[in-house]
C-alpha cells in the first residue's frame, strides 16, 4: 500500500458479546487498513458481523481486544465521553434507518452535532449558514424548516447526509445508507456519496448490492466475523483478489 | 452544551408534549398552590385574632375565678367574690376602674317569642367602657341601679332583633327566668370575640344576676361568687407590679398562698401569646400538608420523566450517535424536569394567589397572603424538580448509544 494517510488502521479486533457459554463472537480478528480519499464497501451476509464493525469504526462502541487507530488516534480504549467527543469531532454516521430527530426541522437536525462540540462552540448563526449550505448540496434548498414525517425517506437520508457532513469529518461511515430506499432514492445517495469521494471525503459503507460496492474502489467481504476478501474494484471494475493484509 | 442551549431543547420538549408537560406540572401547582392558599389562611385567621384581642380594649388585666379542690387543712374554695373586686379598686395603686360579671343562662321571653339558654351576663357600670362596646339604642344601667337591684336589661343586637325584629325594644317587659324585667338598651353589634358572640347576650345589674339566677346559701358567708374581674390599669403603670399587687391581695383576702391560689390572672399579652402559638402550630402542620403535596408533585415528575427517558430512548441515541456526552443528556433531561417544575411553580403561584384572594372573597374567613410563602413554595418547588429530576436524567445519561438506537 501506499504511503498515504492512513484514516483506520484496525489490529486483529474482536468484539464478543455476551459471557461464558453463552457468549458470540461477531468479530473474530479484524484487520483492515482504510487510506485517506479511499471510498471502501463493506459486505457480507447477515450476522457476518457489518454493522458491529461498523459500530467500532463509528466509535459507538470499542472492540472487546484489539486496537483501532483512527486518524492516527488508538481509540479503541477511549471511555464513554472521550468516545463521545471523537464521534462529535471526526465521524459522519449515516444510518439505514435515517435517525433523524422527529418533530425537529431539517435545520436543526443537520446542525445537531455543533450543538455537542465542547472544543469549538459556534453560534447559532454560525451553525445556521453551514448547515444551510449542506442542506444545498444535498438538494434540499427549500425544505430546511421541513420535519422529518414532512419528507420522504430519500429525503430524509439526505438530511441524514448534511447532519453527517456538518462537523468536517475525517470518516463518513454508512451502515446500508440505501437498505430502506427504492433504487432511484439509492442512486440519489450514491451520487451524492460519489461527490463527496469525489471532493476528498473517505468513505466506508455497508450494502448488500453488489453493482453499489462495485462503484466504490474496494470491497471487504465479511464471513463469520473475519475478512474474507479484499476485491479492488479499479476503473475496469473486473474484480481482482488479493491476499488479506 | 451550553446551559442556554439546554434551556431552548427542554423549552422545546416540553411544547412538543403540552399535555403531558401541562400533567406533569399538575402536582406542583396543586403543592405550590397549597402551601400559598394554606399560610394565606392562616395569616388571615391570625390577623383576624389580632384584631379581635385588640378590639377588647386596652391596659386590661383579667382575674378568672378558678375551683380548687383544696388540700389536707384547705377546705374548697369558690373562687373570686364580688368584695374581691373592691378590694381591687381600693388596695391595688395604678387601676383606674374595675368591672365584674357573672354569668347564667336562662330563658328569655316576649310575647309568644321564646329562647331557651339565653346567656345572661350580670355586670358592674363600667363593662361597655372596660370591653370597647358601644350602646346602640338607650342607655347602659348605672350604679345606682345596680345597688337598688333594678330588673332591667340591656339586650346584645341579635337576641334585641330575634325578639322584636323592627319594633323598639326600649321600655318593652321581658321575662327573664320567672323575672319581669325592663329593656333600657340595646348594644352596638360587636361581632364573635375570641369564642364570645356578645349579641346574642342579656346585659343586667351583678345584683340582680346574684339575687334572682346563681343564689346561693352560702352567698351570705362567703359572698356572691363570680366568674370574672376586669381590672383596668393606667397606661403608664407597670403591669407586672399590678399582677403582683393583685395576687397578693387575694391571697391574703382567700387565706391561702399563691401555689393553692383559686384564681388565675392574665393580661392582654398572655391571649395573644396563646393565640400566636396555637396558630403557628395551625400553620406549621398546613406547611407539612402543603410540603408533603409538594412532595408528590415530585414523584409526578420523576415519573413522568422516567416514561420520558423510555419513549424518548431513540432520541438519546441519536444525540448521543452525534456526540452528546452523558453529561450533556443528563443536562438536557435534568433541565426540561427542572423546567417543568419552575413552569409549575409559576403556574402554581398564579393559582395560589389568585385562589386566596377568590377563597377569601367568597368565605368569611380572611386571607392574607404572604409573599415568604411564595418564595418557599416556588424554591421547594425548584428543589423538588432537581432532586426528583436527576434519577431520570441519570437513567437517559447512562444508556449505551447501540442500545438505544436500537430501541423500537
Ligand atoms: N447486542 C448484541 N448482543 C448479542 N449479540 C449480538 C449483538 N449485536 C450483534 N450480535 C450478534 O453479532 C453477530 C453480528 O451481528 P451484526 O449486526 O454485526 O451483523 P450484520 O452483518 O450487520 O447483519 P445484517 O446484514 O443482518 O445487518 C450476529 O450473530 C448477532 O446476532
Ligand atoms: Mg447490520
Amino acid at each position: 500500500m501506499s504511503d498515504k494517510r492512513k484514516i483506520i488502521e484496525t489490529v486483529d479486533i474482536t468484539k464478543v458479546y455476551g459471557m461464558g457459554d453463552i457468549s458470540v463472537a461477531a468479530l473474530n480478528g479484524v484487520s483492515i487498513t482504510i487510506e485517506a480519499g479511499e471510498f471502501v464497501a463493506i459486505m457480507g451476509q447477515s450476522g457476518s458481523g457489518k454493522s458491529t464493525l461498523m459500530h467500532i469504526l463509528g466509535c459507538l462502541s470499542t472492540p472487546t481486544s484489539g486496537q483501532y487507530f483512527l486518524d492516527g488516534e488508538d481509540v479503541s480504549q477511549l471511555d464513554k465521553v472521550q468516545l463521545a467527543g471523537v464521534r462529535n469531532r471526526k465521524i459522519g454516521f449515516i444510518f439505514q434507518s435515517y435517525n433523524l430527530l422527529a418533530r425537529t426541522s431539517a435545520l436543526r437536525n443537520v446542525t445537531l452535532p455543533l450543538l455537542y462540540d465542547h472544543s469549538n462552540p459556534r453560534s447559532l448563526e454560525e451553525a445556521d449558514i453551514k448547515a444551510e449550505k449542506l442542506l444545498d448540496m444535498v438538494g434540499l434548498t427549500g425544505r430546511i424548516n421541513h420535519q422529518p414525517h414532512e419528507l420522504s425517506g430519500g429525503q430524509q437520508q439526505r438530511v441524514a447526509v448534511a447532519r453527517a457532513l456538518i462537523n468536517d469529518p475525517v470518516l463518513v461511515i454508512g451502515d446500508e445508507p440505501t437498505g430502506n430506499l427504492d433504487s432511484r432514492s439509492g442512486e440519489e445517495i450514491m451520487n451524492l456519496l460519489h461527490t463527496l469521494h469525489a471532493q476528498g471525503t473517505t468513505i466506508v459503507m455497508v450494502t448488500h448490492d453488489a453493482k453499489i460496492a462495485a462503484h466504490t474502489q474496494r470491497t471487504i467481504s465479511l464471513l463469520d466475523g473475519k475478512v474474507d476478501t479484499v476485491t479492488h474494484n479499479g476503473h475496469s471494475q473486473k474484480k481482482v483478489q488479493y491476499e488479506t493484509a | 452544551m451550553k446551559p442556554r442551549e439546554a434551556a431552548r431543547i427542554a423549552w422545546e420538549a416540553i411544547l412538543k408534549n403540552k399535555v403531558r408537560s401541562f400533567l406533569t406540572m399538575l402536582g406542583i401547582i396543586i403543592g405550590v398552590a397549597a402551601v400559598i392558599i394554606m399560610v394565606a389562611i392562616s395569616a388571615g385567621t391570625e390577623a383576624t385574632i389580632q384584631d379581635q384581642i385588640t378590639s377588647l380594649g386596652s391596659n386590661l388585666v383579667f382575674v378568672q375565678g378558678a375551683m380548687t379542690r383544696g388540700g389536707p387543712g384547705q377546705p374548697p374554695s369558690g373562687g373570686l367574690v364580688f368584695d374581691d373586686a373592691a378590694a381591687i379598686q381600693d388596695g391595688v395603686s395604678g387601676v383606674t376602674s374595675v368591672v365584674v360579671e357573672q354569668n347564667s343562662s336562662e330563658t328569655v321571653k316576649f310575647g309568644d317569642v321564646s329562647f331557651d339558654d339565653v346567656s345572661i351576663l350580670g355586670t358592674t357600670s363600667g363593662f361597655p367602657s372596660v370591653r370597647d362596646m358601644d350602646i346602640a339604642d338607650g342607655r347602659y344601667f348605672t350604679d345606682k341601679e345596680i345597688e337598688r337591684k333594678q330588673k332591667m336589661v340591656v339586650l346584645g343586637s341579635s337576641i334585641a332583633e330575634e325578639l322584636f325584629g323592627e319594633d323598639d325594644p326600649i321600655g318593652q317587659v321581658v321575662t327573664v327566668g320567672n323575672t319581669k324585667m325592663t329593656v333600657i338598651g340595646v348594644m352596638e353589634e360587636k361581632g364573635i370575640v375570641g369564642n364570645t358572640d356578645y349579641d346574642s347576650y342579656v346585659f343586667m345589674p351583678i345584683t340582680v344576676v346574684f339575687q334572682k339566677f346563681t343564689p346561693s346559701m352560702f352567698a351570705r358567708i362567703m359572698g356572691d361568687s363570680i366568674r370574672m374581674i376586669y381590672v383596668e390599669v393606667d397606661p403608664d403603670a407597670n403591669i407586672d407590679d399590678i399582677i403582683t399587687q393583685i395576687e397578693l391581695l387575694l391571697v391574703k383576702r382567700h387565706d391561702l398562698t399563691l401555689d393553692t391560689a383559686d384564681f388565675t390572672v392574665t393580661t392582654q399579652q398572655d391571649i395573644i401569646d396563646t393565640q400566636e402559638s396555637t396558630t403557628s402550630a395551625f400553620r406549621s402542620l398546613l406547611a407539612w400538608v402543603a410540603g408533603v403535596s409538594l412532595i408528590v408533585g415530585g414523584i409526578g415528575i420523576m415519573n413522568i420523566m422516567l416514561v420520558s427517558v423510555t419513549e424518548r430512548t431513540r432520541e438519546i441515541g441519536i444525540r448521543q450517535a452525534v456526540g452528546a456526552t452523558p453529561d450533556d443528556i443528563r443536562l438536557q433531561f435534568l433541565t426540561e424536569a427542572l423546567m417543568l417544575s419552575i413552569v409549575g411553580g409559576l403556574i402554581g403561584i398564579v393559582v395560589g394567589v389568585g385562589g386566596a384572594y377568590i377563597f377569601g372573597a367568597l368565605s368569611d374567613m380572611r386571607t392574607v397572603v404572604q409573599f415568604s410563602s411564595i418564595l418557599l413554595a416556588f424554591s421547594s418547588a425548584a428543589i423538588v424538580g432537581a432532586f426528583f429530576g436527576y434519577y431520570p436524567a441519570n437513567q437517559a445519561a447512562q444508556l449505551d448509544p447501540i442500545d438505544a438506537l436500537r430501541y423500537e
